[in-house]
């Protein structure tokens, strides 16, 4: 592992992150592994990689509504934090990523960037062309507001991170 | 005053220890708190360039901008956009943006629903009560207050107790408000000029359904948040969290081009997959002048616009930490900065309610990732504010307040401001002066005039000042190591003499030829009192006295570190830059001189031998800014003694704060911090040493043991001397 995988692993472990590091045929697996109840995704863009058939891919908003789990790509992640980034796109990655109680996101290991300089700089080529708008997602969603902290507000409750090796 | 209770102390307190230990992780805080300062530098500077910029770049990406006057006008034309004759559901993520303009009151009064989905914003919603703090609104409530008032509002089925009960409760009730709305209308916490991109800052996923659930996205942000590009939004994202509430980086920094390309969904769609409903959404970005661009042409509070809202200045603030933002706070905003943004917006009136709880203490300095000078702002505030006062004692007190002020202060802050005259008198007519002080009389009058707190105790002057003792006597050193001016601050001159006659042994047993020559006091007073113009007459005599003898190759060495804290912080604002430069790079702390006689070869054979004495030491709140407490922990554990630091951020005493009646019960408040620390068991039986004159009197009423100063812990003081 490249120092930054090293690194990412173990920020993800700070942040509560569950992860699997696998290669592309294993991705399905990892994702059987991760999933909890109903689960949608949405397509995943690449031929080596494929999602468990019981998952609904690109679901109708009522799947969705009722799904439990969500499966999407990142674009990159970020080492030194442990984030993940997620891209708004028009096939509704905002949505799957975000109205479930647990989520799974994908990422290549090649997409690590080492820290939030380089991930600016990522943002600043991407963002006009590849994805307009993205959320820097880092762990699972939380609030303190109710007398202490609480892990899955709004936003999911558990994040899973597969990062697929090659 | 009202206080907020245990939820504020206990929350703020463990903000600002997160701030601690996660602005310590970040490699390189300084380089990137500099990298943020610059940025909005620059941003404030070319605002109006840089509105037009996003202008056509929102334009471009298909939304609007609309440029709003005042609040009165950005409801308008939020009132617009939501459409009235149709009763709509508008949901919204945090804003305190959208708190000032009271964007819900409009909205609503047009027959609208409008839900707070933010939980602790909801509570208040619920509650019928205001934010209490710019990032954790509903700090002031316990988990108990909140179950409390579910309970009364909503009678649930199960009982709510856990913080998870009542997280769960929120969520589904607010869920279903998401579900049905209409519009979402967000904040902005910065905005990029060059693409329009906004970025969120949140943890809780409520500002992503806010945008992604609805088909109108109104976004309310001050004209300050722009800045030029995507890439400048670094810097602010590795700080904010950390600086905020101490997390390195919060759950979500949502990066927002929009109008989103996120499907618009029904979620009773059975039919359609996600990526064949299409995304047609309305975008409208809501920029706030509303006093913002007259407070970019006042020089003195221009830095205000800096501010990125992340309330590490309320949380580093002892005094906020007791009372909460609802006492230390105006219409819409709280903490240290809050004076600024309340001048600036609402006007000097809403701003002086507050604007005396600051003490210049200056902890908010060091904790502001753009480097605010807060307490320059709150000082010159509360100047603007005295200018304005009308007082009909003057006949009383002009003897007693020879100063240079323009307007009429308040006879409490001309007396405190003065104080170096009163300190001259009580002087002249000691002892006779102090027995009057003391009498039941004297405090009643004391008590009714000044607002001197009778349960505080006086100064007890001495007729024969340091001065007296020391101007005319040649030193004792012949061939002197270092040659040096011991600055006869106010206290050490009239009041703690003993305290002064120590430091200019130490000194001499160090090699150093000590001069004190008569030199006027600092100006810290009148400063603190708001009277920027005496203080500034007394900086410009303090350079004047000194200027020879710094010619003459004398270092000035200062025991009091407010007083220095004036010399290298508050003069720079004074002084031309030649005359701060001077005086800046050539004073010291008392101990933070002695560290450095020691560490340059001078033999410690002269001062006491600590032989392992146990210490407990409270440094000095403007000592820390400036960076200069550890020389006294090093000096004195180079002696020998074992030491154990406080960790508050300051005293409560504040100089002339914790004597005022109105303040006293905070002062203490805060001082009982202070008496827990060193009444704790591994605490008990240790030396109390401090290094402020205030601080040692606030230690004084908070202990049964007598705290001194460090300075005095050098000396031998056993009998066969």
């Amino acid at each position: 592992m490249s120092t930054e995988q090293q690194l990412f692993a173990e920020s993800l472990e700070s942040v509560g992150v569950e992860t699997r590091r696998v290669p592309p045929a294993g991705v399905t697996d990892a994702i059987a592994e991760l999933l909890v109840g109903d689960t949608v995704a949405v397509a995943l863009d690449r031929d080596d990689v494929s999602i468990p058939d019981a998952v609904t891919v690109d679901p109708t908003p009522a799947e969705l509504h009722a799904a439990q789990t969500g499966v999407t790509p990142a674009a990159f992640a970020i080492a030194d934090y442990g984030s993940i980034v997620l891209p708004s796109t028009a096939v509704g990655s905002e949505l799957v990523s975000l109205y479930v109680d647990h989520h799974i996101a994908i990422v290549d290991e090649q997409d690590i960037v080492a820290d939030m300089e380089h991930a600016f700089d990522r943002f600043d080529r991407e963002m006009p062309d590849a994805y307009g708008s993205a959320i820097v997602a880092t762990g699972p969603s939380a609030t303190a507001d109710m007398g202490s902290l609480v892990t899955g507000a709004h936003g999911p409750s558990t994040v899973g991170v597969v990062v697929v090796e090659g | 005053m009202a206080t907020e209770g245990d939820a504020v102390r206990t929350n703020t307190q463990g903000f600002n220890q997160g701030r601690y230990e996660s602005v310590a992780d970040l490699d390189e805080y300084e380089t990137v708190k500099d990298e943020a300062r610059t940025i909005k530098e620059d941003a404030i500077d070319r605002l109006p360039e840089l509105i037009d910029q996003l202008r056509s770049t929102v334009e471009n990406n298909g939304g609007t901008l609309y440029l709003a006057d005042d609040a009165a006008d950005a409801n308008r034309y939020v009132r617009t956009v939501v459409g009235d004759g149709s009763e709509k559901t508008v949901v919204k993520s945090k804003s305190m943006t959208s708190e000032e303009l009271n964007v819900n009151e409009a909205l609503e009064a047009d027959g609208h629903d409008v839900i707070e989905t933010d939980l602790g914003e909801w509570v208040l919603q619920v509650a019928e009560e205001t934010p209490s703090h710019i990032v954790a609104p509903a700090i002031h409530k316990s988990r108990a207050a909140i179950a409390e008032l579910f309970e009364e509002v909503f009678s649930p089925t199960e009982p709510l107790e856990t913080a998870e009960e009542l997280t769960v409760f929120a969520r589904e009730k607010l869920g279903e408000w998401i579900q049905e709305a209409d519009v979402g209308m967000t904040g902005a916490n910065f905005i990029a000029a060059d693409t329009g991109t906004i970025a969120l800052v949140t943890s809780e996923g409520n500002a992503r359904k806010t945008v992604a659930g609805t088909d109108t996205h109104i976004a309310v942000a001050g004209v300050e948040k722009i800045v030029p590009t995507v890439e400048d939004l670094q810097p602010f994202v590795e700080l904010i969290g950390r600086s905020g509430t101490g997390q390195d980086i919060t759950s979500y920094v949502s990066l927002l081009t929009p109008p989103v390309e996120t499907p618009v969904i029904d979620d009773t769609d059975e039919e359609t997959p996600l990526s064949e409903i299409d995304d047609d959404r309305e975008f409208h970005v809501v920029l706030i002048d509303n006093g913002r661009m007259a407070m970019r042409e006042d020089d003195d509070l221009r830095e205000t616009l800096y501010c990125i809202r992340c309330s590490a200045c309320s949380n580093v603030c002892a005094n906020f930490q007791q009372v909460g933002g609802h006492a230390f706070g105006g219409e819409t905003y709280s903490g240290g900065i809050a004076t600024g943004w309340e001048a600036g917006i609402e006007g000097l009136d809403v701003a002086g309610e507050f604007n005396d709880l600051c003490t210049g203490c200056s902890r908010c300095v060091d904790a502001c990732p753009v480097n605010i000078d807060i307490p320059w702002i709150n000082t010159v505030v509360r100047d603007r504010i005295n200018q304005g006062h009308e007082e009909n004692f003057d006949f009383l007190v002009d003897g007693l307040t020879p100063d240079n002020e323009a307007g009429s202060p308040p006879l409490q802050k001309r007396f405190f401001g003065n104080f170096e005259t009163v300190a001259r008198l009580g002087s002249t007519l000691a002892p006779v002066s102090n027995w009057l002080a003391e009498t039941t009389v004297s405090r009643q009058l004391l008590h009714r005039l000044l607002g001197i707190d009778p349960r505080r105790d006086l100064p007890t002057f001495h007729r024969r000042t340091l001065i007296d003792r020391f101007q005319d006597r040649e030193t004792t050193v012949d061939t002197p190591r270092r040659r040096a001016v011991l600055y006869p601050d106010l206290y050490t001159n009239h009041v703690q003499i003993e305290r002064g006659a120590t430091a200019v042994r130490v000194l001499e047993a160090l090699g150093v030829d000590v001069a004190v020559p008569s030199v006027p006091s600092s100006g810290r007073a009148p400063l603190s009192q708001g009277m920027i113009t005496t203080a500034r007459s007394h900086a410009e005599r303090i350079s004047d006295t000194l200027a020879p003898y710094i010619a003459d190759g004398r270092d000035v060495v200062v025991i009091e570190p407010s007083d220095l804290a004036m010399f290298e912080r508050e003069y720079e604002r004074l002084l031309d830059p030649a005359a701060h430069e001077r005086l800046a790079t050539n004073s010291y702390e008392i101990m933070e001189y002695v560290f450095g006689l020691l560490e340059n070869g001078a033999d410690d054979a002269p001062l006491r031998d600590g032989d392992g004495t146990e210490v407990a030491y409270h440094s000095h709140c403007q000592q820390r800014t400036l960076d200069v407490e550890a020389h006294t922990v090093a000096v004195l554990e180079r002696c020998g003694f074992d030491v154990l630091t406080s960790d508050v951020e300051c005293c409560g005493m504040a100089g002339s704060f914790g004597y005022k009646s109105e303040y006293f019960d905070v002062s203490m408040a805060v001082g009982d911090e202070l008496r827990d620390q060193f009444t704790a068991p591994e605490t008990r039986e240790r030396t109390v040493v401090a290094s402020g004159t205030s601080c040692l009197e606030q230690l004084d009423s908070l202990l049964e043991r007598r705290p001194t100063h460090p300075i005095e812990l050098l000396v031998d003081r056993s009998p066969t001397e």
